[in-house]
């Protein structure tokens, strides 16, 4: 049974809201001030990659257990897949893209990730380095097994995890060598004044 | 000199865009795009009676809906079986939405564009599809008795029945001092990459040409499918393998419904149109594997040396056959690992069931087949009271009989010939790296601390790269950037740094100028696709076979230019020069200005190469005779045959007495793949490959209740394993290049999962001295093995 | 897996949000976490027509010890913890670790650390997932939660409170605002004990244990409490079957093989009936010797503690790791 909904003109129809009411909703991503209308129900994952075309935070499995779309919060790592974007109107939020330097260089943790081979098809990937950004401000030098733990919260299918668990280590070596440089953006350059939540957009 | 590349663990090419949130999946592409979510079967065995879409049609945002009857032409069609065999008697394939029929949870009845994959999802909920519930097939168990057909047409659910032999098996075993009978089983897993599969299709009307970019490690046959399918041009359909979130195998599989049904969408409705498969739906409506029943009887004389192997396999094929019986031939092939098995006969029946289709994860078969292998193995040195190395060692394949003819057919159609490779010394830096000889000490000082330990073993050999080919473009820029392409496809093994390493040394550039594209039929047409442990083989060696065109060509026109003969000429650090001659060189850049000549200038590199730039012989042609313009080279490598990878894990377990929890505490791995272009990615390899052998031995099963639900369709159920329960790997390797391609190198990429289940067992085995057949393996299940020899 | 469409309530007073789901009704449902509801809406398995989000209503993120020995007069603690409050701020507070030990050690057995990132205490009460270790840590130390609407506040104790499984007693209407985990006196010991197929999963069985010993290193009290042995969580109590014993004289295994007997766990595709009756046993006798050791530790001064895991994976992941071979 054939559907193809158009208009009178025969073009398609396109109503992107779907009917549902939106909500202004405003984040400082990785420093930067942002801000789109979205249904309640969107999901602070699809906000991040669709609304904001932030794509590294990548979704695997939409229920909490994989970890690949780990964020910051206010600096702790949450799942962007089990909170709706209109819940964290006016939050802090750090992505994968917010953990390289200001520079556009690797990251500590991004660049540890290089010298271990600690990424194979990178899917997971945000996830973990997010979550060891965060962990590695808790505990700045943690043994092997601590670091393990540290990310056994997060799935990874390719890399069997060694690489990571080296990651970690190699991550605390970088970050105790160069403490200042390297810490995860904040800021972006040229963003003087950040907008306060419910000021006018900033088209993403 | 430029540093030789080959063999060296350089940092990946690709790693700094995938760190930083910059890679490409195929969810990232076609931000306006419309979203398609499907109406998928919740039955496993059912007829349609009515499919009524009424109650969608006023979901705001709906844009379309599409079921079997909208599908026209050759979309009609069931779907391509792959890989056609003349034992596949029975191959069915559905069609790409049903027709009429269900065969198992999660097929695709309806197809709903919308606006947003939200707007999508509320659409299929208010489609109301009736259906007539039909008894459904679950387990090999059920398919085998044939009670119950799965398809009505094909007798005993039988697809396909094979039987392989070498030698007279019933007479050795019958005439064999000892004879062992072993009924196992292993279950289902799957191959679960990170990223589900996705398709974004766009339709150019000016143009009349179709982009599609999916998840697949088949982009070039993709691409023929959909032309066939959607009946246009093949020219006017590219595809675009972009990044890819994992596939391990189940990407392979093609056209799947999905990768025809988003295009037709795209040009039927004008708009660019995306799925993006959800991870419930990648445990219904993707593929699983492994799942078998094993039957062995073995001769074997009082030394452990096997005299007669006969195996029979029961295979899981789930609801259709799209890729052929790939699988159960690999089982019945690789199952004889390095050993000689005097005579061998193998037969299988892969059967339907009501459940999802089984197509090849990371190993193919080949787990299933080594279990089988091992844990005879195991039960022979207990048969004898002999050391489990022992036997094995005796059994194997030396050296000087390479190559080995083991007397069958591969998967890939040609002999079962091992090319090379050193079994016993690979046996032996094994025992060392474990301790073996040291073990039973270890075990005593754990006894005495109340604590139950054992120790396992398994080989394997793995036939890598088959055929039929693959092809690689070089071209040398004006800029002195190399772009190389490839048409296979990239899921995460690193083909941006390997390919690169290995053509920076045939052309003797520094790796950081060399560019490659994998997995895009606009780049490269000719391919084959990314599975069993072959791109490295395959595309290796045809980038390589295209550089050294490339270098011939550099050295012909880079002769003219210094008028030097250019067998004195070498290719170093990007520059062509004279040997011996100090500054008499010139840089691969020019030689590619020089090797176009041009009319027009559009850049200063360009205005060296037009006619007046500088005096030119007026008795030669501007190419060359025989020549053709631009400083690059294509080249394919086809294999004779497989060539043959090799390894053997160790494995030490715990084994909690009370609660009768399983920890590894170590595991050992050696491994031999021939050359290795860059032992990090090949290490790697090993380590993923472990991790998911450990996940189907002690954590991963696909669990179906009688009504065919897959009952454990999330990650909460699923038990990927975590950090937490994937064990260090200890690694160590051989390298026997194969004397079958010019870089001498073997696959790698399936290798580490293959002894998984095996090894396990083994080790499992001797720390209970229960007798182990079957795997996975829970705490709940070793509990109950222990009840059950107690009484 | 995206969930259904509804209408977003977003109060800033605990009022203001018991009007809403006083007029919202059985449609509405609070979020606070969302670590159990949000994976159920995206699967819509759940499907409220209206969310109430009481992140952002102030004076429900607490987490903090109230009536400090003597002072409240009752002579106990009791730890109060807001609706808001996650359970990672349960944990690493250093308070509370210290009057109520059980909460943490069972804590860091509650998913992995990002849920409790997230997740609240109270939401996970309120879920009633049987799996879930607070519902037995609560039922453990005979705790309650506060419940609120516009009909008045109530407090219901853990027996009252898990009705089935995944259904607590509060009503739609009705908001828990926190959840109140008294101290046991200072002479008794707990220990978290679980068994996971993998680590951060919901437990195959897990127990809870508390012991109280007298000045004489007398057994006063032993009891033990579970999750995933059934629909709710379910408390024992030991103390008859240990006896009138010293520590020293306790035989834990007999409480256990007790305990494997007292209880009725169902099957799933993880363990059967009997492997988890069989590992209820095993975790019973388990629990309680450490608990036991703890509370011996209170009486002559040791630490006091520390985390609930028997640790024996660990310990002989280390020992063959190294040197062998």
């Amino acid at each position: 049974m054939l559907v193809e909904v158009r208009d009178e003109a025969g073009n398609m129809v396109n109503d992107a809201s779907g009917g549902e009411r939106l909500h202004e909703v405003s984040m400082v991503v990785n420093g930067v001030h942002r801000s789109a209308a979205v249904p309640a129900r969107r999901l602070l994952s699809d906000f991040l990659r669709h609304d904001l075309g932030l794509t590294g935070t990548h979704v695997g499995c939409e229920h909490g257990v994989c970890g690949a779309c780990t964020v910051l919060l206010g600096g702790r790592p949450i799942r962007a897949c089990l909170q709706f974007a209109v819940m964290h109107d006016g939050a802090e939020i750090t992505t994968v893209e917010g953990c390289a330097r200001q520079d556009g260089e690797l990251g500590t943790v991004q660049q540890a990730f290089r010298d271990c081979h600690g990424l194979q098809c990178g899917f997971c990937t945000p996830g973990f380095v997010t979550t060891i950004t965060a962990y590695l401000e808790e505990n700045p030098s943690p043994t092997e097994e601590e670091a393990r733990e540290a990310i056994a919260g997060n799935l990874c299918r390719c890399t069997g995890y060694q690489n990571i668990v080296a990651s970690v280590l190699r991550a605390a070596e970088l970050r105790a060598t160069e403490p200042r440089t390297m810490e995860p953006r904040t800021s972006e350059p040229g963003t003087t004044v950040l907008r306060a939540a419910g000021e006018a957009e900033v088209s993403p | 000199m430029t540093t030789r590349s080959l063999g060296e663990p350089i940092a990946r090419r690709e790693d700094p865009r995938l760190l930083t949130g910059q890679g490409r999946y195929v969810d990232d592409i076609g931000h306006d795009a419309l979203e398609v979510a499907f109406v998928r079967s919740p039955h496993a065995h059912a007829r349609i009676v009515d499919i009524d879409v009424m109650g969608a049609l006023d979901v705001d945002g709906l844009v379309a809906i599409y079921t079997y009857e909208d599908l026209q032409g050759r979309m009609a069609e069931p779907l391509p079986v792959l890989i056609p065999h003349p034992a596949l008697t029975h191959g069915r394939t559905p069609c790409a939405l049903a027709d009429g029929e269900v065969n198992h949870v999660g097929e695709p009845v309806v197809m709903v564009v919308a606006t947003d994959r939200y707007v999508a999802e509320d659409a299929c909920d208010r489609i109301v599809v009736q259906y007539e519930a039909l008894p459904p097939v679950v387990g090999i168990e059920a398919a085998r008795a044939g009670e119950l057909l799965v398809h009505d047409d094909v007798p005993g659910n039988v697809s396909a029945h094979m039987v392989q032999e070498a030698g007279d098996a019933a007479s050795a075993i019958a005439d064999a001092p000892n004879v062992l009978e072993l009924d196992l089983e292993i279950e289902r897993s799957a191959s679960t990459p990170l990223e589900g599969k996705g398709v974004h299709a766009r339709w150019d009307p000016d143009d009349q040409s179709l982009r599609v970019y999916t998840s697949t490690q088949a982009s070039t046959s993709v691409r023929a499918a959909v032309a066939a399918k959607l009946e246009l041009p093949v020219d006017r359909v590219e595809v675009i393998a972009p990044d890819v979130g994992g596939g391990f195998g189940v990407k392979i599989v093609h056209p799947w419904p999905e990768e025809i049904l988003v295009p037709m969408a795209a040009i039927r409705l004008g708009r660019e149109v995306k799925w993006t498969e959800d991870r419930r739906e990648h445990f219904v409506s993707s593929a699983h594997e492994r799942g078998q029943l094993q039957h062995v009887r073995v001769g074997f004389d009082d030394d452990g040396r096997l005299r007669g192997l006969d195996v029979t396999v029961w295979h899981d094929n789930g609801a259709y056959t799209p890729y052929g019986i790939i699988v159960p031939i690999i089982t019945t092939t690789q199952l004889l690992g390095p050993y000689k098995p005097g005579a061998y006969r193998a037969e299988f029946f892969s059967l339907y069931t009501n459940t999802l289709i089984v197509t090849p994860y990371r190993g193919a078969g080949r787990p299933q087949g080594c279990f089988a292998m091992e844990r005879t193995m195991d039960a022979i040195a207990a048969h004898l009271g002999l050391d489990r190395v022992t036997v094995r060692e005796r059994n194997l394949i030396r050296p000087d009989e390479m190559p080995y003819d083991q007397g069958l057919v591969f998967q890939d159609g040609r002999p079962l010939i091992y090319d090379s490779g050193d079994y016993p010394a690979t046996m032996e830096k094994l025992k060392k790296l474990v301790g073996w000889e040291e073990f039973e000490e270890y075990r005593a000082t754990a006894r005495a601390e109340g604590r139950r330990v054992g120790i396992g073993v398994a080989c394997y050999v793995e036939g890598t790269g088959v055929g039929p080919y693959e092809g690689g473009f070089v071209k040398v820029e004006t800029d002195g950037t190399v772009v190389v392409a490839t048409g296979l496809t990239t899921q995460g093994q690193g083909h941006q740094t390997v390919f690169a390493q290995v053509v920076a040394d045939e052309l003797g550039v520094p790796v950081e100028r060399v560019v490659v594209t994998t997995g895009d039929t606009r780049r490269f047409g000719y391919a084959v696709g990314t599975f069993a442990s072959r791109a490295a083989v395959m595309s290796g060696n045809a980038v390589a076979l295209a550089a050294r065109k490339v270098r011939e060509k550099a050295l012909r026109v880079a002769g003219e230019a210094l008028e030097a003969d250019p067998r004195d000429l070498e290719i170093d650090d990007g520059e062509v020069r004279v040997k011996g001659i100090p500054g008499l060189s010139v840089p691969l850049s020019t030689v590619a200005v020089l090797s176009n000549p041009l009319r027009y200038a559009f850049d200063d590199e360009a205005k060296r190469a037009t006619q007046f730039a500088s005096p030119a012989d007026p008795d030669k042609t501007p190419v060359a005779d025989g020549e053709e313009p631009g400083l690059e080279g294509t080249g394919y490598y086809s294999p004779p045959r497989s060539t043959f990878a090799n390894g053997m894990h160790a494995a030490i377990v715990e084994t909690d007495p009370d609660t009768a929890e399983i920890s590894i505490l170590r595991y050992c791995v050696v491994h031999d793949c021939g050359t290795l272009i860059n032992p990090r990615i090949v290490e790697g390899q090993i380590h993923g490959g472990v991790a998911q052998g450990v996940g189907g031995a002690l954590y991963e099963r696909m669990v179906y209740d009688d009504a065919g639900q897959l009952v454990n369709a999330s990650f909460m159920d699923f038990l990927m394993p975590y950090s937490t329960e994937v064990p260090t790997i200890e690694a160590d390797h051989l390298q026997t290049p194969s004397p079958l391609n010019p870089l001498g190198i073997k696959g790698a990429g399936e290798a580490g999962v293959i002894p998984g289940a095996a090894v396990l067992a083994s080790a499992i085995e001797d720390a209970e001295g229960i007798r182990i057949r079957r795997m996975p393996i829970s705490p709940s299940e070793l509990h109950h093995l222990r009840e059950a020899t107690a009484e | 897996m995206k969930p259904s469409g509804f209408t977003y309530y977003r109060p800033e007073t605990v009022e203001e949000a018991l009007g809403v789901l006083a007029e919202v009704g059985p449609d509405g449902k609070v979020i606070a976490g969302g670590q159990s509801l949000v994976p159920m809406m995206n699967m819509r398995l759940a499907a409220p027509g209206c969310l109430v989000d009481i992140n952002r209503v102030s004076g429900l993120d607490f987490a903090r010890v109230d009536g400090v020995r003597g002072a409240a007069g009752d002579g106990h603690a009791v730890v109060r913890v807001g609706a808001t409050a996650r359970h990672a701020d349960v944990e690493r507070n250093a308070a509370i670790r210290a009057a109520v030990p059980l909460l943490g050690q069972a804590l860091t057995h509650v998913a992995h650390p990002t849920i409790r990132n997230r997740g609240t205490s109270v939401g996970s009460l309120v879920h009633a997932d049987p799996a879930g270790e607070l519902t037995a840590v609560l039922a453990l130390l005979g705790g309650s939660v506060e419940l609120r609407s516009v009909r008045g506040t109530r407090t219901v104790g853990a027996d009252d409170f898990f009705v089935d499984l995944l259904e607590s007693c509060v009503e739609p209407d009705e908001l828990a605002t926190a959840a109140m985990f008294p101290a046991s006196d200072g002479h008794t010991g707990s220990a978290w004990v679980e068994v996971a197929r993998r680590n951060g999963d919901y437990a195959v069985c897990g127990v809870g244990a508390l012991v109280t010993v007298d000045d004489d290193m007398r057994i006063t009290d032993a009891r033990t409490a579970y999750v995933s042995v059934g629909p709710r969580p379910v408390v024992l109590d030991a103390s008859g079957v240990v006896g009138d014993v010293t520590l020293d004289n306790a035989d834990w295994g007999a409480t256990g093989r007790w305990a494997a007997g007292q209880l009725e766990p169902g099957e799933d595709i993880h363990a059967t009936a009997e492997y988890r009756r069989h590992l209820a046993g095993v975790l019973t006798q388990r629990a309680l010797r450490a608990a036991a050791g703890r509370a011996a530790g209170h009486r002559t001064g040791g630490s006091s503690g520390g985390n609930g895991t028997t640790g024996e994976t660990a310990a002989a992941r280390d020992h063959a790791g190294r040197g062998e071979g």
